[in-house]
């Protein structure tokens, strides 16, 4: 692929890194990214990597924006109200880059359709707000061997990090098993800062695209923790578990299932 | 000097900052470590910081001639790979 001229205007900051230049734009734009979440990591995250040229970008997400949304779901807008959330954020990424092949994927990802939604892409970006979905995700990436760029937050705390299956840890290793219900409050019991997903979302594409281009260290076997009250970053190591329940030597979990709905109310 | 072997020629005169580093990159990018890649150029910023960028890259100026009052010739020599 040769650049336009168009393209070489819009991507010159890329290109005139050493890190990037023409090869590693081309990288990008051959890409395939599958972020699940349309919401307040998603849409920062698949805006950027959208900016970026990715050229194929799925967003799969089944709820519709609400006007609570929009304080932080910064690709959804009072035009896009009631629409489908993987529609609207399409509609944003594509009048950003054209470039970009945005797919919406109006479904909830869960145990019977995700090994067919991920299996043709590169990485896969976690932006779900529960932890049914989380470890879902978790599972079938290590399954499937897919690099998976996990994000989460809470109030003014966010994390992010790496799970390279096979090169490191994965999120069971950290947490065998979700908290149960309850236990952890939602975004919607306990607020969250409009911007935090913002600086977290954009962490996750940062990674996805050091991953993309293979330069830099990539956040596997680490959680990195931002604590924006106390304006701290904090880089917290995750060891490998040899006796992880889906990465570890004797998995026992070796098909995907769903958990109980409670855990989907959170 | 005038046995240097140039591989690539590069025409970017009518073309500003960035677009003549981006341009340069490029064509740096499209030859092979050890080759010579000859950019004409008539942007007077860029007569100084091409070769400046070409440096940092880590590849070697060879020359930085003006050739007329409105235009320059740098040559560079690709030493690492991208």
């Amino acid at each position: 692929m040769e650049f336009t001229e168009e393209q070489l205007k819009r991507y010159s900051r890329h290109i005139i890194l050493p890190e990037v230049g023409g090869k590693g734009q081309k990288k990008i734009s051959g890409a395939k990214v599958l972020i699940v979440g349309a919401g307040g990591l998603g849409c920062p995250a698949g805006y950027y990597l959208a900016a970026a040229g990715v050229g194929t970008l799925a967003i799969v997400d089944n709820d519709t924006v609400e006007l609570s949304n929009l304080q932080r779901q910064i690709a959804h807008s009072v035009k896009t109200l009631n629409v489908n959330k993987a529609e609207s954020a399409k509609q944003t990424f594509e009048a950003l880059n054209p470039d970009v092949n945005v797919i919406a994927v109006k479904e909830r990802i869960n145990s019977r359709n995700i090994l067919n939604l991920i299996r043709d892409y590169d990485i896969i970006v976690d932006g779900t707000d529960n932890f049914p979905t989380r470890y879902l995700i978790n599972d079938a990436c290590v399954m499937l061997r897919k690099p998976l760029v996990s994000g989460a937050i809470l109030r003014f705390e966010g994390q992010v990090t790496a799970i390279l299956p096979g090169e490191g840890p994965c999120y069971r290793c950290l947490f065998e098993e979700p908290p149960p219900p309850g236990l952890v409050p939602s975004c919607q019991e306990a607020g969250v800062l409009g911007v935090l997903p913002g600086v977290i979302g954009a962490l996750q594409a940062t990674e996805v695209l050091k991953l993309i281009l293979g330069k830099g260290l990539p956040l596997k076997g680490s959680l990195l923790i931002y604590d924006a009250l106390g304006v701290n970053f904090r880089k917290v190591k995750i060891p490998r578990n040899d006796n992880c329940p889906v990465c570890g030597k004797n998995p026992r979990i070796k098909e995907l299932s769903d958990l109980p709905e409670e855990y989907c109310s959170i | 000097m005038g046995d240097i072997k140039i591989d690539k020629h590069l025409d970017i005169r009518g073309e500003v900052c960035p677009y003549t580093l981006v341009k340069s990159k490029l064509g740096v990018e499209s030859i092979e470590v050890g080759q010579v890649i000859e950019i004409i150029l008539d942007y007077p910023e860029a007569a100084e910081s091409i070769p400046k960028a070409m440096l940092n890259y880590g590849h070697s100026v060879i020359k930085v001639e003006k050739i007329n009052p409105k235009e320059w010739i740098v040559q560079i020599r690709k030493e690492v790979e991208d």
